[in-house]
């Protein structure tokens, strides 16, 4: 939104490019000055079907990518649109991930969580930070962004997990942050990924006495704190505008936290 | 300090201010935080006997003038209302809650109530003026006097001794003929105004409306002047508490709203531009000028427009 004038309408923007990540994720590449930071969102305007919120997973103030799953509904309409074909952006919405200079970063990302945690790897290199890359997935052909975290230097070390062994470590990602934690280096723990996994990385990462910041997924209507639809129990505060991310300190004790979510109607469902 | 209390319908606010239905009315714990950011009364979002799914995206946005929106009063229903929203907010109860509700028909409307009753709302606000779910349901009841009467008589029959308000349409010729009528009918008071329209904003690159619902209802600064004359109009037609709504940003506004016959001000939009931290802002406002302006009593100036 541009904060200035409070225009929240969306842009119409062409998609440069489609990339395909793996079978069922496409990265989305526009020619657009978003001027976002690693964790916030847009708003996708997918015409005439629907608009839906998607973190941001690359931005340089030329371009920037949205990393999708095809998951039905929308985003199936989504995957059938090409090259030239335009959507509607509104945003950069909600809170990012602070990165100081000099932090040793440790990401934890758990499926498509990787997108905005590669953002994030992106910007720490340009502030001199080093960084543990965790990535986790099913098999080995869910993960994303491998190749590309390896491009980013050697101030980042990538380390793979899948929970049927079919490359790296066989088992969840949180073990492989023991590891990683143990050692004692790093400041900050981020993560992006399933809730019930962001609960179990911010409590390894409190046991550690390392900060930890997560991004929560909730069901967003309007983005721009209007609505309400993303408030979360019991303090009502707004994943679209407090939110996505939030330091895990502040929410391991909210009584929805890892537990459930609410639809688009307001209702709880259970994790 | 000027004392900000208000009375309405019987019931004691802190300050005038309240939360529009539809803005931050999902859960009470939402509704909650509306009241620590200072608000002296919230709106549910608006319930209904049934779970409704609403619109799809997109549904709302807004520029520096207005903010459109096209939910489609999405609700998990009265149930979830009666077993969560109240129970919830009640534990605690930090500020009068009005229950809005909505039917699509005369008879819904008295089902609903009843079972409304029963989650001890202070006060029941009667939405028949949604202009963005017209396809669904035909024009909105708040549009023809004899079917804002009917709905009015029945929820008023209803509920026993809870005050019943009607959220009035400015999309009338006479809005104080249609209050007058619920007057008649029972009514206890009014809010005045739903949103207008409905309206349309077209994307001109895609050449095609931006909301899903392709129309919706309009709100925000640009429509408090039209507010501001119908709730002069409503409180000159009948003389009853009125929650005036309806583009009210700054505490100046409030006392605009409560001048031309307001006794609450209702604030939904303001959301947008201010965050729910804008409540406590807005009565910071209300009290600064009435202090200036040697105003002991907000409700004083209540109606003082002639």
């Amino acid at each position: 939104m541009n904060i200035k004038t409070f225009d929240s309408r969306p842009v119409a923007l062409p998609i440069k490019k489609i990339v395909r990540e793996n079978a069922t994720t496409n990265t989305y590449v526009f020619d657009y000055l978003l001027g976002s930071s690693p964790g916030q969102f847009v708003m996708m305007w997918i015409p005439g079907v629907d608009e839906k919120p998607f973190s941001v997973a690359f931005d340089d103030g030329n371009e920037f990518w949205l990393t999708i799953c095809n998951v039905g509904g929308a985003t199936a309409e989504l995957f059938k649109l090409k090259e030239g074909d335009k959507v509607g952006i509104r945003g950069p919405f909600g809170a990012s991930y602070k990165i100081s200079e000099g932090d040793h970063l440790a990401l934890v990302s758990g499926g498509y969580g990787a997108a905005p945690m590669y953002f994030a790897a992106n910007e720490a290199v340009k502030k001199d930070c080093k960084v543990e890359f965790l990535v986790g997935a099913r098999n080995k052909d869910l993960l994303l962004y491998t190749r590309k975290v390896l491009g980013l230097g050697n101030s980042v070390n990538l380390h793979i997990s899948t929970n049927d062994g079919s490359t790296g470590f066989k088992g969840f990602v949180t073990e492989v942050l023991k590891e990683v934690l143990e050692k004692g280096d790093v400041n900050k723990v981020f993560t992006c990924g399933p809730e019930v996994m962001m609960q179990a990385v911010g409590e390894i990462a409190c046991g550690a006495g390392v900060e930890c910041y997560l991004s929560v997924e909730k069901y967003m209507k309007c983005g721009i704190g209007v609505c309400g639809q993303c408030a979360i129990d019991d303090t009502g505060v707004l994943a679209c505008k407090d939110g996505p991310v939030m330091n895990y300190a502040d929410v391991k004790d909210l009584p929805e936290f890892g537990k459930y979510h609410r639809n688009s109607v307001g209702k709880k469902c259970k994790f | 300090m000027a004392n900000l209390k208000v009375k309405f319908c019987g019931v004691e606010f802190e300050n005038p201010t309240v939360l529009a239905s539809g803005i931050l009315g999902v859960t009470a714990s939402s509704l909650k935080r509306v009241v620590r950011s200072g608000a002296g009364g919230v709106t549910t979002k608006s319930i209904w006997l049934e779970e409704h799914k609403g619109h799809e995206n997109p549904t709302m946005f807004g520029t520096e003038h207005y903010f459109i929106n096209a939910v489609g009063l999405s609700d998990a229903g009265v149930k979830k209302a009666g077993a969560e929203t109240f129970p919830e907010y009640l534990k605690d109860k930090p500020a009068p809650i009005i229950a809005s509700i909505v039917a699509g028909s005369v008879a819904d409307f008295g089902k609903l109530a009843a079972e409304i009753e029963k989650c001890k709302p202070d006060v029941i606000e009667v939405n028949i003026s949604c202009p963005n779910v017209e396809d669904e349901f035909g024009k909105p009841f708040a549009c023809v006097a004899d079917d804002a009467v009917a709905v009015t008589k029945v929820v008023k029959k209803a509920v026993g001794s809870v005050p019943v308000i009607v959220k009035l349409s400015p999309n009338v010729f006479d809005i104080g003929e249609i209050a007058r009528a619920c007057a008649d009918a029972g009514a206890d008071g009014f809010c005045a105004i739903n949103t207008l329209g409905p309206g349309m904003v077209i994307d001109i690159d895609l050449r095609m409306p931006i909301l899903k619902n392709k129309v919706g209802g309009v709100s925000g600064p640009g429509i408090k002047p039209l507010a501001v004359k119908a709730v002069y109009d409503v409180y000159k037609a009948t003389g009853l508490p009125i929650i005036g709504t309806g583009g009210v940003c700054s505490g100046e506004d409030a006392i605009e709203m409560m001048m031309a016959g307001a006794r609450l001000v209702g604030m939904g939009t303001m959301v947008y531009y201010r965050g729910a931290e804008g409540f406590g802002e807005v009565v910071a406002e209300i009290s600064e000028w009435c202090d200036k302006n040697g105003v002991k009593n907000i409700e004083e100036i209540i109606g003082v427009v002639k």
